[in-house]
């Protein structure tokens, strides 16, 4: 039997997610026997090549290139997972939603104490994606089928989340393990 | 019909990233461009927020090393609470730089291990399906595990220190919310449930050889690819010993010559002015006594070898003395000696780590002090990637009405865009066909430089490719997904 094929992405977050998968320390060689990886910065493929069993959100959307990885993860995933704070509900990036995105702007490029007095010049180019009005947690955007908390989640929680996923059995959810901190 | 060819993404930290080359009809480059592509506002959206808050709020920028930004705004809030720039408690400062140190290590471990070992492994265009760190795992099983337990000890250090391995709450204004207990100063120093620190130290030395040695095997490459001359600004002890955590700023030419001479970082704004371009997201940071144009420099661990007179401790300062005697004491102006600088420092950290764990500060039980309240609070310290600025000023209700952030990346980014350019310069232009291979080569350059970013999209492989080909006008009139395999 082939093994089971997941996806991740880092859309509005701060890797920080990921950096947590990381932390199943030694546990990360068996990942690797354990399932095969598709689209992720885990093994350098940029577009799906085949359907992938479970992909893994880390992050919201801020930007209309964050709402194009998202879609393209729906449709090529069979279960699709919010990893964390910012993919479930926004997270601190959406601190900014209650603020004219322009005031964001001027703050950052015309009024900061290094910028030299009289720059008018803030990013605009062809290159930058455009910028959301507000930072949109995923299960806006696309239909989410799981959710895993925290900020970031705990990587105990990380691995018994995957195993049970890609097991098809079912999760022991402690509750010291849930955390929102 | 002129050619552009873009590397995207290059993604998160300070945001995610991608590159643009121009290329003309005869496949000369006439630019390439490192551009920043997101932006999250939080200079803006912290106002109105307590400043207690800041050292776990703007931490939230970067998930890879949330203690640098945790503990440089702590650092502001120390200032705002009343104590001076250094008037914590002994048990506080020395918990906070274990902390710190702990950090160091893991960031530069998984830079080195997780990132950059698939280049030096299997060649900047070796078999892209193996060149990661699943390669690495599965034909060099021992390196692969070392990088994994070195990476998990720091990141152990972090949890006895801060709470929590990523995004922890140890640093408050004026101090610490612990103390090390000795369960967990054992925990590092027994060797039962994780290799000791000693075993730390050993390996660390046993990664600055392998570095060395793969430098004898390949000295053309290490000294010459991306290699540009620039000024250098870190953070260096009083004494000039290297110091990450605490001290003053200073900045040497590429000769040497002092630049900024030991100021006082809370004076940043006589010193440090930054430049907006319309086609990235990041500023561009410059001196002000030399202006835009030459006025750049770069941070991190190279910049912070170039500008420090020594380091304190037995093992590193033996190897920085090794180091120092390739370039004649001059100032290193070799992007890929960052390794080199970064694989001491992890020694170095190691040794520090050691030395902090078996100090019995650590179990004292002042933690928090206070003084007279001001209103503004400038905090710097030296992340694994170089120099971090956390600006912020209060109104009466305690509330932020101004802040001000200087990371590291921002500092790096004229350096960055050097670095791409001289690897379009020399390796691409001209050539008939860009390979995968070729673009590659930028990634390595920008991977030298930034752990951050690279880790954003690399934290276990490496960045996917997108080539457009467009025409003088520069609309696009074809497009394909280079995948690794070149598909």
């Amino acid at each position: 039997m082939s093994k089971p094929v997941i996806a991740t992405a880092s859309l509005a977050g701060c890797f920080g997610c990921h950096m947590s998968i990381l932390d199943i320390d030694e546990r990360i060689l068996d990942l690797i026997e354990l399932v095969e990886f598709n689209k992720s910065p885990v093994d350098d493929i940029k577009t799906f090549t085949k359907m992938c069993d479970v992909g893994i959100i880390e992050g919201g959307c801020c930007n209309s290139e964050n709402v194009h990885v998202l879609k393209d993860f729906r449709k090529n995933c069979g279960i699709l997972v919010s990893l964390g704070e910012c993919a479930i509900m926004g997270g601190l990036p959406a601190l900014r939603n209650g603020i004219p995105i322009k005031e964001c702007l001027e703050e950052a490029y015309l009024h900061g104490p290094t910028i030299e007095k009289g720059n008018k010049i803030i990013p605009n180019d062809d290159e930058l994606p455009m910028i959301l009005d507000r930072v949109y947690p995923c299960h806006e955007i696309v239909k989410i089928d799981y959710f895993i908390p925290g900020c970031p989640p705990r990587a105990d929680l990380i691995w018994d989340a995957l195993v049970s996923l890609v097991k098809g059995t079912p999760m022991n959810l402690a509750y010291e393990t849930v955390k929102y901190d | 019909m002129g050619k552009k060819i873009t590397i995207e993404p290059v993604t998160r930290v300070e945001g995610h990233g991608k590159v643009t080359i121009l290329l003309d009809n005869d496949n000369k480059v006439t630019r390439s461009r490192f551009h920043i592509v997101e932006f999250r506002g939080f200079e803006r959206f912290v106002q109105g927020r307590p400043y207690w808050e800041a050292p776990v709020l703007v931490q939230r920028l970067c998930g890879i090393c949330p203690v640098s930004h945790h503990l440089a705004a702590a650092k502001a809030t120390d200032v705002i609470v009343g104590l001076g720039s250094s008037g914590l408690s002994p048990t506080a400062e020395k918990m906070r730089r274990l902390m710190h140190y702990g950090q160091i290590f893991q960031s530069h471990v998984l830079h080195f291990f997780h990132l950059v070992s698939p280049d030096l492994l299997f060649g900047i265009d070796g078999d892209p399906a193996v060149r990661n760190i699943i390669g690495v795992a599965l034909k060099h099983k021992d390196l692969a595990v070392r990088g994994v337990v070195m990476r998990k000890f720091g990141q152990e250090i972090i949890r006895a220190t801060a709470g929590k391995k990523i995004h922890g709450t140890g640093a408050i204004p004026g101090g610490i919310n612990k103390n090390l207990s000795i369960e967990e100063r054992d925990f590092f120093l027994d060797g039962k449930a994780i290799p000791s620190i000693d075993a730390m130290i050993g390996w660390a030395l046993d990664t600055v050889n392998f570095f060395k040695q793969f430098h004898k095997e390949h000295r053309r490459f290490i000294d010459e690819y991306a290699a540009f001359p620039s000024n250098h600004l870190s953070l260096v002890a009083k004494d000039g010993a290297l110091d990450l955590y605490h001290g003053v700023l200073r900045a040497v030419d590429t000769d040497g010559k002092r630049i900024l001479d030991d100021v006082d970082y809370r004076e940043y704004l006589d010193y440090i002015g930054e430049e907006v371009r319309s086609w990235s997201y990041m500023k561009f940071p410059y001196l002000k006594s030399l202006g835009k144009k030459k006025g750049w420099y770069r941070v991190g661990p190279l910049a912070r070898l170039n500008t420090c007179d020594y380091i304190p401790s037995p093992l590193a300062q033996k190897e920085f003395e090794e180091y120092k005697a390739y370039t004649n004491g001059k100032p290193d102006n070799m992007s890929m000696h960052m390794h080199w600088a970064r694989l001491i420092e992890t020694l170095h950290s190691a040794e520090m780590i050691k030395m902090l764990l078996n100090d019995p500060d650590l179990q004292g039980t002042k933690l928090v002090k206070q003084g007279k309240k001001v209103p503004e609070g400038v905090g710097l310290i030296e992340a694994p990637r170089g120099t971090l600025l956390h600006h912020f000023r209060i109104n009466e209700n305690d509330q932020i009405t101004m802040c001000n952030l200087i990371v590291s990346t921002t500092n790096n980014n004229e350096p960055m865009n050097r670095a791409v350019n001289w690897v379009a310069v020399n390796t691409i232009s001209g050539k008939p066909e860009v390979t995968e291979g070729l673009l590659n080569g930028v990634e390595v350059a920008i991977r030298a430089y930034d752990p951050c970013l690279s880790c954003a999209t690399h934290a276990i492989g490496k960045m996917p490719l997108e080539v457009s080909i467009i025409d003088a006008d520069e609309s696009v009139v074809s497009r394909g997904w280079k995948n690794i395999d070149g598909q």
